[in-house]
């Protein structure tokens, strides 16, 4: 093999593999230890002139850079009947997550923390109903929603018949600081 | 040589008759519609080895025969025109009557397989990735019921299957029995088939369907018509209540873990439609579509690692603690 044919054929799997990541689909779930190991802030209010310190384990990009686990949260948001609550994303008795409004804080720690812990005047736990990694995909679907996830990584199309078009066609939110980790309290 | 000659023999054989019977065999058919088709594969295969052996005859025949020298190739032979005329001739005639006759013969088959007949059983059949639901119609709805998996039916009574899918296109095919027809998302699709025999006969979702479509099985088992009332009647009840701690332990588990999100149990609180319904679990024959027998290894095995099972299915790995093991598949299996 001469120098340029090495050289070729980096180039070809380099651009082959380039884009597998985000299709990535992990065949096991994570094992079920780290299910309270990420600790963030529910608050911004702190005593003192320090904030606590916050751990995140990571597991954000995984998910929100992964066109295979924002759809499966898609299909989980239907099957646990998140709809039930917050319609499809435009909110009923819940609020609404396609806007740019978050009690609870935007970043995808946040609205996991939300889903697994519940929060006060009505959102359930589902620590121990739904797996961990589910929660996460949820999350990260919801973030889709909120049009915070990259275009090709969000869903272009539904599975039933809506009227609206997919979350890879939402536009941008307008401040996209909001998603920086830390809460963004109502204005 | 001899030997090896004995052996591809052997496993030619083998191969040939291994899926002659059985309870998944198109040519040991169970009802008048599998006897149908059965009767039109063996006709098929008759006509066309027939047609193969006369044509290799022929050839053989033709290859062998010496040629004799002719004094003037240029020059015809008009008798000798004649005949050839005639043999071609007849040999297309022959072949067109052939394919009519057939393409007949299969049309009359099908108009027989698709007329319909009043139904005594009707039951609708949704295929999901990868199971299916099985819910019994009935004209008063509170006669309905919903199972999974595995259908029951009367012997010598015509079933008719309405067939639905939720995801993708599935397509439901008891060899025994019937032919296959598809499942689609948005078109009901119906098909009729009668069981002469009581027996177990396995189907097999026959539409490439994703990772698990070759776990996607069921059972159909049919039953004298007795007891077939006795076992719908049974279907029908709601789950008896736990009559044990460790059951009851069981149920609780099953109420608070992820379960209940997906699973029905009729009679409590779970009631969600995601997966199958598990009302009657402990009387069913097998677990994960046909995939594992009924055993309480099974269930344990399924209940903590059905991603080790089944790959890719949408029955997640979830966190039970090693004493809730017990109950839990005390309780499933006691769900009868």
């Amino acid at each position: 093999m001469t120098p340029w044919h090495a050289g070729a054929t980096a180039v070809l799997l380099t651009a082959l593999l380039g884009a597998c990541e985000r299709e990535d689909r992990p065949l096991r779930s994570e094992p079920l230890l780290n299910e309270s190991r990420e600790q963030i802030a529910l608050s911004t209010n702190s005593p003192g002139p320090g904030t606590p310190i916050e751990y995140k384990t990571g597991t954000r990009g995984e998910y929100e850079k992964n066109a295979f686990h924002v759809s499966q949260g898609k299909k989980l948001y239907t099957w646990y009947n998140c709809s039930g609550c917050h319609a499809n994303g435009g909110g009923g008795s819940g609020p609404a997550l396609m806007d740019d409004v978050w009690i609870y804080g935007s970043s995808v720690e946040n609205i996991a923390a939300s889903i697994r812990e519940g929060r006060p005047n009505g959102m359930p736990t589902f620590r121990g109903k739904i797996p961990e990694d589910q929660i996460w995909q949820i999350a990260a679907y919801v973030r889709a929603l909120g049009g915070f996830v990259a275009s090709d990584v969000a869903s272009a199309r539904h599975d039933q018949i809506r009227s609206h078009e997919g979350e890879s066609r939402l536009p941008s939110p307008p401040d996209r600081t909001s998603s920086q980790p830390g809460l963004a309290l109502p204005q | 040589m001899r030997g090896e000659f004995r052996f591809a023999a052997g496993m030619t054989a083998t191969l040939l008759l291994c899926s002659c019977s059985g309870s998944q065999s198109a040519l040991d058919p169970q009802g008048p519609h599998a006897q149908q088709l059965a009767s039109l594969f063996w006709i098929f295969t008759a006509v066309s080895a027939f047609v193969w052996l006369a044509v290799m005859g022929v050839l053989l025949a033709g290859l062998a025969r010496p040629v004799p020298e002719r004094p003037d190739p240029l020059v015809l032979a008009p008798a000798v025109e004649r005949r050839r005329l005639v043999i071609v001739g007849g040999a297309a005639v022959a072949t067109l009557l052939t394919v009519v006759a057939l393409t007949a013969l299969s049309y009359l088959s099908q108009r027989q397989l698709f007329a319909r007949e009043r139904a005594g059983v009707t039951i609708k059949v949704t295929g999901y990735q990868w199971w299916w639901d099985v819910r019994y119609e009935n004209d008063s709805p509170e006669r309905t019921f919903t199972t999974a998996n595995e259908i029951y039916v009367p012997v010598g009574v015509p079933v008719t299957v309405k067939l639905a899918a939720n995801d993708v296109i599935h397509s439901f095919w008891v060899p025994s029995l019937m032919g296959k027809l598809d499942l689609i998302p948005g078109q009901d699709n119906e098909i009729q088939f009668v069981a002469s025999r009581p027996g177990v006969y396995r189907g097999q979702c026959a539409e490439f369907c994703g990772w698990q479509h070759a776990h996607m099985g069921l059972l159909v088992i049919a039953l004298p018509s007795a007891e077939f009332q006795a076992w719908s009647e049974a279907q029908r009840a709601p789950a008896t209540a736990p009559a044990d701690a460790e059951r009851q332990r069981g149920a609780d588990l099953f109420a608070s873990k992820a379960c209940v999100m997906c699973h029905t149990i009729r009679g409590t609180s779970a009631g969600s439609r995601v997966g199958p319904d598990l009302t009657h679990f402990g009387s069913r024959q097998s677990i994960a579509s046909a995939t594992l027998t009924m055993s309480r290894g099974n269930i344990a095995a399924w209940i903590i690692d059905p991603q080790g099972i089944k790959p890719g299915v949408n029955m997640p790995n979830v966190s039970i603690a090693p004493d809730e093991i017990d109950p839990l598949v005390s309780y499933l299996a006691g769900l009868r």
